[in-house]
């Protein structure tokens, strides 16, 4: 990620736009000052060991390997060997906004078996986008004018300021949810949310959720999805799933899209309702920028298509990808082992974390979890949440990403991602972590008796459980055995 | 799908798809020429793509294993590549790409890195620099004739205008001070903000290159009025003939640091490498702040690392690049001589030119009427009686009717004889069964720009609207 850059107004220089100087490209969250601290001394094994851990990076990195054996046993999937080379001019000289046939066939394909054949994609409806950034935007473009908004549940993915709504205009209203619930969106956030609008004269014109979820980890269940697609379709706006995880879905529960909504109940309108995707995530592709929109709405999916001229998948990947995702034997391997490996990774972070007392929320998807820290917090503020993150990446040297950034209504909860390194690199993270919380513990120990000491009190027994529990709950994990942080035992 | 529930970008037209240019396209797709198979179906011309020297990549692909395999220096970067998606782009890429551009200027200019941003095609990086330049109510200046697309990638999206600089066939459409300033002022009447001038050098349609004194026109124009200057050499490579292709990054040698950051080039490999599946576009900027935001914004289309990794490779060896610019150069040549030469047989002429991959024909003397509906119902001949799908100058706003742009990168030399037959063949019958054409045209009242009749497609044919 680049450096925040000066913007250095030069002398008689014509003025840019304001979309050009204002920071809506959102660069300056604390979601990418961890990324700059990583940037300027990434954690290298050998040469590196004391550096910082990317654990900030939403990447796929466990199935690189049998993609890259695929693409070595299939050369004429490539326009540049030997076998495949009869085919170049064509491909490259293959700009039509419509895309590859066979790509949007594999790609509609891959589509269903990675929601097991729950749901039918046409090829017809697929447009393609720069990556689900492109989709993202593409989607805000077709559907709303400026000023007029997107409500998207909190905790949400923090680029989606940007994509949403730099360019376009249009704004972006939380829906709350809240820890007390697991965050799960309710019929009374989602009323509220669009209240709220009505009242400050904003039009709403659709509501936006990533499913499965960004930074959560977890799925929306069935009755959740009908509850969306009820509302959107009740106040006649819009519905769009950014399904970008879809593949992801590790253990049970399974997955539901919300194309089997959709296929399942012949009264809803489903001119209202989207889906954006890409190859990024379920793949780890990120660099082949393969984003998709798929929308059930004729008009939606002309406009889209012409926008997409801003942002085609390169014809040579479209071409890679249509063999890749067209071997049906590689993908239904491929499939089932990224879920193996997601699984084994969520379990071993999961657990470790867990014997050091610090839970995550229940998730079954992603590429991370969803920490809960809140109580090491000093203060149960914004301010107490980012100076416990200032601490994890200077002194503990781990990038995670604050719940702040994400828009999360409760401070503490900190994203922590577990795909994206080796399993050697994914030990020395986790033993920093430890140490870090025991560090933390005795540091409270001691300063609950140098204060005891002071005030002259003998030391009494460990507070009983009870005792503890009495305390704000939310300051405190309710299976955690440590003794809640006092204001000055973070110390570290 | 009730209008009001979708965006009014969704709705409207801007996206410039309605226009004679796309709508030729859809009737070559509905009957496309093929010689064996479909002899008498529509050659496609009006499509400026360069399709003459895919042999030589393809020879050196053959002789270059190492893309494919995702190799460097023996080692596989496959990893690396599927998870590259930095918006500063691939270093290796970027650095052949900006020694390629230096290389098209006889490397009388060089061409940094870091000023650099990589896009998804030219049509993204010209969106691009008017999101970063301009915003509704603001207007750029373009000389006329220019790319219907430009329509679509500087307006539609971002509520930006164009005003067009009118240009005449009584100078070979050259641009002057005078047709700047009348455009300027006209924008200014009309309310809009003038945050710059878009040039296309070399230029689509024209084929000609934009000469020193027109560059130190442009530029004495936009220092003087405190805005922009883009110039949009996607053809640079194309230069042909003489004079030589003189790029505005040399035009600035001399001139002082007022003018360097408010000058931007974009370029393209979709033209000069006939590339343009890959989706390969740049903006090339002094001005840093131009280039952060650009950088930024680049992210809505990077190119995919896949690309840039071959590409990298490609245009990493010098001496291919070397060999492919001077035997692509060569066969622009012979092509477009073909394509003169078999016109003039027919009676036509066509501007004379040295680059691009298109004429700029002259067929003003073919017109019933000298007017832009006289314009569209030859066009409609051409299209459905002679079957060639040509582009009509309305379509690139010419203000005067008759000229028609005309490809010849696009197809084989024997197809390219075929088109030229049939013109001539339609040209002769028509002087034949015609009475000859009077000294003189009266010129009717809509043939003011602003009275261009419409084309839309009906029931699968073309047919022409009243002027609206």
């Amino acid at each position: 990620m680049e450096l925040a850059v000066e913007l250095r107004r030069e002398p008689n220089s014509p003025l840019l736009s304001k979309m050009a100087t204002s920071d809506g490209h959102g660069e300056n969250s604390s979601y990418f000052d961890g990324w700059k601290a990583y940037d300027c001394d990434p954690f290298h094994p050998t040469s590196n060991p004391e550096g910082v851990i990317q654990l900030g990076l939403a990447e796929n990195q466990l199935c690189l390997d049998p993609i890259q054996e695929w693409i070595k046993n299939n050369p004429k999937a490539s326009i540049c060997t030997e076998v495949g080379v009869s085919e170049f001019k064509n491909i490259a000289n293959f700009q039509d906004y419509h895309g590859l046939r066979v790509f949007r066939e594999a790609v509609a394909k891959f589509m269903r078996k990675v929601r097991g054949g729950r749901s039918d994609f046409h090829p017809d409806r697929i447009v393609m986008s720069g990556g689900a950034t492109g989709a993202a935007e593409v989607i805000a473009f077709c559907l709303a004018d400026p000023g007029e908004a997107f409500l998207v549940p909190t905790p949400y993915y923090p680029a989606f300021d940007r994509d949403l709504r730099w360019r376009t205009g249009i704004q972006v209203l939380p829906i709350q949810c809240k820890s007390s619930n697991h965050f799960k969106i309710t019929r009374t956030a989602l009323e509220s949310a669009y209240e709220k609008a009505q009242k400050a004269n904003v039009r709403v014109k659709a509501v936006m959720v990533a499913n499965p979820s960004n930074p959560l980890g977890t799925i929306l269940d069935r009755e959740t999805l009908r509850m969306l697609v009820n509302f959107t379709n009740g106040k006649r706006i819009h519905l769009i799933c950014d399904e970008i995880f879809a593949g992801t879905v590790f253990k049970d529960p399974q997955f539901v899209s919300v194309s089997e909504i959709v296929d399942e109940d012949p009264n809803c309108d489903r001119s209202l309702i989207h889906i954006t995707y890409s190859l990024s995530k379920d793949l780890g592709l990120p660099g082949f920028r393969v984003g998709v929109v798929y929308s059930y709405n004729d008009t939606v999916v002309r406009c889209a298509r012409r926008m997409s001229s801003f942002g085609l998948v390169s014809s040579q990947t479209q071409y890679l990808l249509a063999s890749m995702l067209s071997d049906d034997e590689f993908t239904t391997k491929l499939i089932e082992e990224v879920r193996r490996r997601l699984s084994k990774r969520h379990e071993l972070f999961t657990s470790r974390l867990a014997k050091v007392g610090i839970q995550c929320l229940e998730s079954n998807a992603g590429l991370f979890c969803w920490m809960d820290l809140r109580r090491l917090l000093k203060e149960f503020t914004v301010e107490g949440e980012l100076e416990l993150w200032r601490v994890i990446i200077n002194d503990v040297k781990l990038n995670v990403s604050p719940g702040s950034s994400f828009h999360c209504h409760e401070p503490g909860w900190f994203r922590v991602c577990f795909a994206n390194m080796d399993d050697e690199t994914m030990d020395v993270a986790l033993g920093r972590i430890e140490s870090f919380v025991l560090r933390t513990k005795e540091a409270a120990v001691q300063a609950k008796k140098k204060k005891w000491k002071q005030d002259g009190l003998r030391l009494s027994l460990p507070r009983r459980f009870e005792d503890m529990a009495t305390m704000t709950s939310s300051l405190m994990s309710p299976h955690s055995p440590l003794v809640p942080a006092t204001t000055s035992a973070l110390v570290v | 799908m009730r209008e009001n529930l979708l965006s009014k970008k969704a709705a409207c037209n801007s996206h410039g798809q309605d226009s004679s240019y796309f709508l030729g396209w859809q009737e070559y797709e509905k009957n496309p020429y093929d010689p064996i198979t479909n002899p008498k179906g529509i050659i496609q011309m009006g499509l400026a793509e360069n399709q003459l020297s895919f042999d030589l990549i393809e020879s050196w692909l053959e002789a270059h294993p190492n893309p494919a395999g995702f190799k460097r220096d023996g080692a596989s970067i496959f990893r690396e590549l599927a998870l590259f998606q930095d918006y500063r782009g691939f270093p290796p890429f970027k650095k052949a790409l900006a020694n390629y551009m230096g290389y098209l200027r006889g490397n009388k200019v060089r061409f940094e890195s870091n000023n650099l941003v990589l896009t998804a095609g030219a049509t993204s990086a010209n969106e691009t620099l008017m999101f970063c330049l301009a915003g509704p109510g603001e207007a750029f200046l373009l000389p006329t004739p220019y790319y219907p697309g430009f329509d679509r990638d500087l307006k539609w999206r971002t509520g930006v205008e164009i005003v067009p600089i009118q240009c005449s066939s009584s100078n070979d459409f050259k641009i002057t001070k005078a047709a700047l300033e009348e455009a300027y002022q006209r924008a200014k009447k009309c309310n809009l903000g003038v945050k710059g001038v878009l040039i296309t050098n070399p230029s689509n349609p024209l084929g000609t290159t934009t000469t020193r004194e027109e560059l130190d026109t442009l530029l004495d124009f936009v220092v003087a009025k405190g805005i922009h200057l883009i110039s949009d050499e996607i053809y640079s490579g194309t230069n042909f003939g003489s004079p030589g292709f003189i790029s505005v990054a040399e035009a600035m040698i001399g001139r002082d640091h007022n003018v360097s950051h408010r000058v931007h080039i974009v370029y393209s490999l979709s033209k000069d490498l006939g590339l343009p599946g890959f989706r390969v576009g740049a903006i090339y900027s002094k001005n840093n702040s131009v280039v952060d935001a650009a950088t930024k914004m680049s992210s809505f289309g990077l190119i995919s690392s896949h690309t840039q990794y071959l590409l990298s490779e490609l245009l990493s060896d010098e001496q291919f690049t070397r060999k492919y610019t001077e035997e692509n150069r060569k066969r622009l040549k012979e092509r477009h001589g073909q394509l003169v030469e078999g016109l003039r047989n027919a009676g036509v002429g066509c501007l004379r030119s040295n680059a691009g991959l298109y004429c700029w024909v002259d067929m003003r003397h073919l017109l019933e009427s000298k007017t832009f509906e006289g314009e569209m119902k030859l066009w409609n001949k051409m299209v459905y009686e002679v079957g060639l799908n040509i582009s009509p100058g309305s379509s690139c706003h010419c203000n005067e009717p008759g000229w028609f742009r005309v490809c010849f990168a696009n197809m084989s030399a024997d197809t390219l004889n075929v088109a030229i037959r049939r013109l001539k063949t339609f040209i002769d019958s028509g002087r034949r069964s015609r009475p000859p054409a009077p000294a003189y045209l009266v010129r009717k009242k809509d043939s003011h720009p602003s009275g261009k009749p419409t084309v839309v497609s009906r029931n699968g044919r073309l047919e022409i609207c009243a002027s609206g």
